[in-house]
């Protein structure tokens, strides 16, 4: 689904990725580990252009999204993401947290597809009867977009517990919650895949495993995830494979029985004898 | 005080019985409109400024744009509010052959030169603005300009209202010098007030009082919106 093929980034001379290749299939449950300044984050973030790659292709479902040309944003709208530091929008409750993409994105399309239209009716007027166009059908309305949004919405807070919060605002959130709300975001959008960036970095110890727990839900449920993370436990759990990054390159990348049981790599054999 | 008494005896029959308070009026909603008008025209400018200033520079078009509103600021910022009224009045009317009532041309020379006192105000409210806010909305598929314009602004407006305010209350008192254009304000209506009775002691302590009050009025009416926008906050 995801094929990296020798992607680089450097930060003005600074080279921190220096030619990654991976490929991700459909299913796949990755986590990266790697010591910090090891070029992880930055990789996860160059994988949805939060970070433009200096050099290489990503090729997500058939397109290489490393390409300027390429309008990103359509992209993203399939690959959620969630933060070290969750990044709820404080200006809006959680419910139109969770609602704001869908909605606006929804509309964005209807608005084309009518603007399509339009364009569609005034050239039919030039064309002779037998060639006139079809228009686009429309078969969906603002009031339903955002209906279909909230209840979508409200059915992803049900999931986590937290719809007696709908109508707060982030700032009231425990870390934990503001975490899941976030993922629940990242799940509006329906995406084929999530990556997250140290999902429980900035968390109290005794929130970690809530936001853990959900994620293992997702991994059940055959979620795509691409995983930074220092939580080793999770990675040997949960990934069907992980990555060890150090230097911009990756060093190993092997299930995680494998990766932690056996590891061949010097440098990842000194990083787990200090971390485990 | 019976001299005291006298004065007022005065003023009042120049405001009620020689129609002083119909110019006081007049004036009173020049200024108003001048200063709501030049604010709203100011934020508007100065949102578009901010927006250019941070926009990421590794293209041209930004950076020329930059330039452009560098350059912008720069003048408005660099020469007194008097200079540009007057310049705007008798030197680019004439020229460009417009004619706009002074009123009009106050409205936008206070609108042109708040804008560029805004844009740095605007402009420290989306820096204050965590980055994670951006990166969130991009990572959903917003664009640039729909995260700034849903997320980031609102959230900058928030933390910015009280020196948006100050602006405001500014704009309210510099606008005393729109009589360089001929334009009536308050001073003018109370300047013709004072002529009218020969006496100046009265009209112009009215004229302050009126001032201090529209200030109040408008420190008050800001401070509520605060409070309605710091709803997602909890400070209270």
């Amino acid at each position: 689904m995801i094929d990296v093929i020798n992607l680089q980034k450097s930060f003005g001379s600074n080279q921190v990725l220096k030619g990654i290749d991976i490929k991700i299939e459909k299913g796949d449950i990755m986590c990266v580990i790697g010591p910090s300044g090891s070029g992880k984050s930055t990789f996860l973030r160059c994988l949805n252009c939060m970070e433009d790659p200096t050099g290489g292709q990503i090729i997500f479902n058939g397109v290489d999204i490393a390409d300027f040309k390429v309008d990103i944003n359509i992209h993203r709208r399939h690959m959620g993401m969630v933060f070290q530091h969750f990044n709820l929008f404080n200006n809006k409750t959680v419910i139109q947290n969770i609602m704001l993409a869908p909605v606006l994105v929804g509309l964005q399309d209807l608005k084309k597809a009518k603007r399509q239209n339009s364009f569609i009716k005034l050239t039919n007027l030039l064309r002779s009867s037998k060639m006139k166009k079809d228009l686009v059908a429309i078969t969906t309305s603002k009031a339903e977009i955002k209906q279909q949004a909230k209840e979508n919405a409200m059915a992803l807070l049900n999931r986590i517990g937290l719809a007696d919060k709908a109508d707060v605002y982030p700032s009231t959130l425990s870390g934990g919650q503001k975490q899941r709300v976030a993922i629940v975001r990242a799940l509006a959008m329906n995406p084929d895949v999530i990556l997250f960036d140290e999902p429980t970095s900035a968390l109290d110890p005794e929130m970690v495993g809530e936001v853990l727990d959900l994620m293992k839900q997702l991994a059940k449920e055959g979620m795509t995830m691409i995983i930074v993370t220092h939580e080793m436990g999770f990675a040997r759990e949960v990934a069907n494979r992980v990555l060890f990054i150090d230097d911009g390159q990756i060093l190993e990348s092997a299930p995680p029985a494998e990766f932690f049981g056996n590891p061949k790599n010097p440098r990842l054999k000194e990083f787990l004898s200090k971390v485990l | 005080m019976g001299d005291f008494s006298k004065k007022v005896d005065a003023f009042l029959d120049a405001f009620i019985n020689q129609n002083g308070y119909a110019k006081v009026l007049e004036g009173l909603q020049n200024t108003l409109l001048i200063a709501v008008l030049g604010l709203v025209i100011g934020i508007l400018i100065g949102t578009v400024i901010a927006i250019v200033r941070v926009l990421p520079k590794y293209k041209v078009l930004p950076r020329v744009l930059n330039g452009i509103c560098s350059f912008y600021v720069g003048l408005f910022r660099g020469t007194p509010i008097v200079v540009q009224l007057l310049v705007f009045y008798y030197v680019m009317l004439p020229l460009l052959g417009l004619r706009i009532s002074s009123v009009n041309v106050a409205i936008i020379v206070f609108g042109l030169n708040s804008g560029a006192y805004i844009s740095e105000i605007m402009r420290s409210g989306i820096l204050s603005v965590d980055h994670g806010q951006m990166e969130a909305g991009r990572a959903v598929g917003l664009s640039y300009w729909t995260t700034m314009l849903k997320i980031v602004i609102p959230q900058a407006v928030k933390n910015i209202l009280p020196t948006l305010g100050n602006e405001f209350i500014a704009l309210i008192k510099e606008t005393s010098v729109v009589s360089f254009v001929g334009a009536t304000d308050l001073y003018i209506a109370f300047n013709m007030i004072g002529s009218n009775s020969y006496e100046f002691m009265v009209p112009y302590l009215v004229m302050a009082l009126i001032y201090i009050v529209l200030v109040l009025l408008i420190s008050l009416g800001i401070k509520i919106m605060e409070r309605s926008l710091r709803k997602s906050d909890r400070r209270h």
